[in-house]
């Protein structure tokens, strides 16, 4: 009896392995170095050389490391989903208007605060107040979207769907922003530029909770993922609820990147990049190995833009958002040229 | 009455088209189909007379206008996907959208209607699955890409796909369209011996007339005022395959089983 279906233990311990080393490095790195070792004694509660070490590392770094580690899973995660229920190579968070609908509802919350009364105000410049509005927004764009694709069932025409609610949302922002003061648009770009510091304990509990939730529903619909790789008309051909798949799919992308969205603002790029970068190494599109695998190099690769953006040994921080673009486009540009064509 | 029960496919009055809210298009009415197991029919009829229609209404993929489809002795609006997926599988003229799937891979998603919640191959499930790829001849190609099959190979890994799914009945829309006559002819013969050696009951809609002609046990003939199904000497006799074209290019030649050209 042959099972052809290829073992990918070693590809999975080789990358575990990376992601562990990448988590030290990571919080190593910044605008003071700690040495690997420092960071295990403080761990285990020995004896750090200096005591404010300690809490950079965990009241700072270690937070910071699993906002990404979740971060680049989630929005990684999300990007392959839409992927396959779309079967478009270039669809992602972004380009089907959950990031241009967090945005709205955070540029809402923010910038037309002053419309809804002083009530509101007090939440706008909170973690909390941002991610429900991030959430709400992501949640009504990405329907409106998903019922015009029930409507017109025409690949192309869903994401140019998508793009036009992108540049609507883009609209309402800029009509929001003429009328706000400098202070709340600075807050506004602050979300904008995306960010994974800043979150506490809690909101880092508030975020895995979510990534939990989302991730289990996602685990239901492996088997109907694949199905759907032939294409709706066979899935349905082998017993699969399409309709059912879509709506999960739906929920658990809109969960994971609506959150992350909302607790670290619009980040580029990584939900398009890393499903296309994992289905290069693993030249697979079996979602029994195709989740995981996204699921840890998107944590690898976030790590990666958050160490950069940190600028080791600097006073100065960039912004995430703008690493993930200066890496993501042009692996997506290169990664075109090289194949001439990008599986999904 | 006895002989009512062993009818696999069987339709009464049946009608097929669309419905939309504003108007009602009937594509074609009373449909009478008693259809028994092991039988490789083929469903003819020129472009746009209906074919792809009665097949999606026969697979639940659109409703029927009016009337009842019975398959294996149960109403088929009765049966849910997943019922269903178990008594019929299908091979699509439509092109797959591109993935990196392997060959085995592909044909292992046949087991789809069998597997666990995560979809694990049991010992059983990869039985059916090399059994597949033995009945088609394919096992050398288990390990590629199946992008990187031709189109004939294609084909047949398609037709495996059906078969690792197990059922009784597999109906394949214009499954030739894109192939040359070498692989027309390897397909049509593999479906031949697919339904007289493992008593599958194959449905093919096709434009290769003078095959199925040769090959089919019963025909459906698709014309614009009539359905006939039948089997197909008696259809060439009674001059009822001579109907499907009313044109004056062509005409049935019975002796060859053929349409040839008419000389003028």
């Amino acid at each position: 009896m042959v099972n052809p279906t290829k073992s990918y233990r070693n590809t999975f311990i080789l990358l575990t392995i990376t992601l562990v080393l990448i988590v030290l490095i990571n919080i190593s790195l910044g605008s003071v170095y700690i040495p690997l070792k420092q960071i295990f004694l403080s761990f285990f509660d020995g004896q750090v050389e200096k005591e404010s070490w300690k809490d950079i590392i965990l009241d700072y770094r270690l937070p910071k490391a699993i906002t990404a580690i979740i971060v680049g899973s989630g929005l990684s995660i999300s990007g392959l989903l839409m992927q396959t229920l779309f079967r478009n190579p270039l669809a992602g968070p972004f380009v089907l208007g959950i990031s241009s609908g967090a945005s709205l509802g955070v540029a809402i919350l923010i910038l037309g605060a002053s419309f809804f009364g002083a009530n509101i105000t007090a939440y706008a410049f909170t973690n909390w107040g941002q991610a429900a509005a991030a959430s709400i927004g992501a949640f009504l764009v990405l329907s409106a979207v998903m019922l015009a694709a029930i409507k017109v069932r025409n690949t192309m025409s869903i994401l140019i769907i998508g793009l036009m609610f992108g540049s609507l949302t883009a609209a309402v922002i800029s009509v929001l922003a003429y009328f706000s003061s400098a202070n709340q648009l600075q807050q506004y770009l602050f979300w904008s530029f995306g960010s994974l510091g800043n979150l506490s304990w809690k909101e880092i509990s508030a975020l895995l909770v979510t990534f939990i939730i989302g991730i289990s529903l996602v685990v239901f619909i492996i088997k109907p993922l694949n199905s759907l790789l032939l294409g709706e008309n066979y899935a349905k051909s082998m017993g699969v609820n399409v309709k059912r798949t879509r709506n999960l799919t739906l929920i658990s992308t809109s969960l994971l990147t609506g959150v992350i969205t909302a607790f670290s603002g619009p980040i580029a790029f990584i939900g398009l990049a890393v499903p296309h970068l994992t289905k290069l190494l693993f030249s697979t599109s079996n979602h029994k190995i195709l989740l995981p695998a996204v699921a840890i190099s998107g944590a690898i690769i976030m790590l990666i833009c958050d160490s950069i953006a940190q600028l080791p040994n600097s006073e100065y921080t960039l912004p995430i958002n703008a690493i993930t673009s200066l890496f993501g486009a042009p692996i997506i540009i290169w990664l075109l040229v090289r194949k001439r064509k990008i599986n999904y | 009455m006895k002989t009512e029960n062993t009818h696999i496919i069987k339709t009464t009055n049946l009608s097929i088209g669309y419905s939309s809210r504003k108007k009602v298009n009937t594509i074609a009415s009373n449909l009478t189909i008693k259809l028994e197991k092991g039988n490789l029919v083929c469903l003819l009829g020129k472009n746009g007379i209906g074919k792809s229609t009665l097949l999606r209404t026969l697979t639940k993929v659109q409703p029927a206008l009016k009337g009842e489809i019975f398959i294996n002795n149960k109403n088929l609006n009765t049966l849910n996907n997943l019922d269903l997926s178990k008594s019929l599988s299908l091979v699509l003229t439509e092109r797959l959208p591109e993935s990196n799937l392997s060959v085995f891979e592909l044909v292992a998603l046949g087991r789809q209607p069998y597997t666990n919640w995560v979809g694990k191959l049991s010992t059983k499930d990869l039985q059916y699955i090399n059994a597949a790829f033995k009945q088609t001849n394919t096992t050398h190609l288990m390990h590629s890409k199946y992008y990187e099959l031709s189109d004939g190979q294609l084909q047949k890994i398609l037709i495996a796909r059906a078969l690792a799914q197990n059922t009784d009945i597999i109906i394949l829309d214009e499954p030739t369209a894109h192939l040359d006559i070498h692989h027309t002819i390897e397909t049509f013969t593999l479906l031949k011996k697919l339904a007289k050696d493992f008593n599958k009951t194959i449905i093919v809609s096709t434009h290769e007339i003078n095959l199925a002609l040769q090959l089919a046990n019963e025909l459906w003939l698709m014309t614009p005022s009539n359905f006939i199904s039948g089997k197909t000497e008696i259809l060439i006799s009674n001059n009822s395959v001579n109907t499907l074209f009313e044109s004056d290019l062509i005409s049935f030649n019975k002796t060859l089983k053929q349409f040839t050209i008419n000389n003028s």
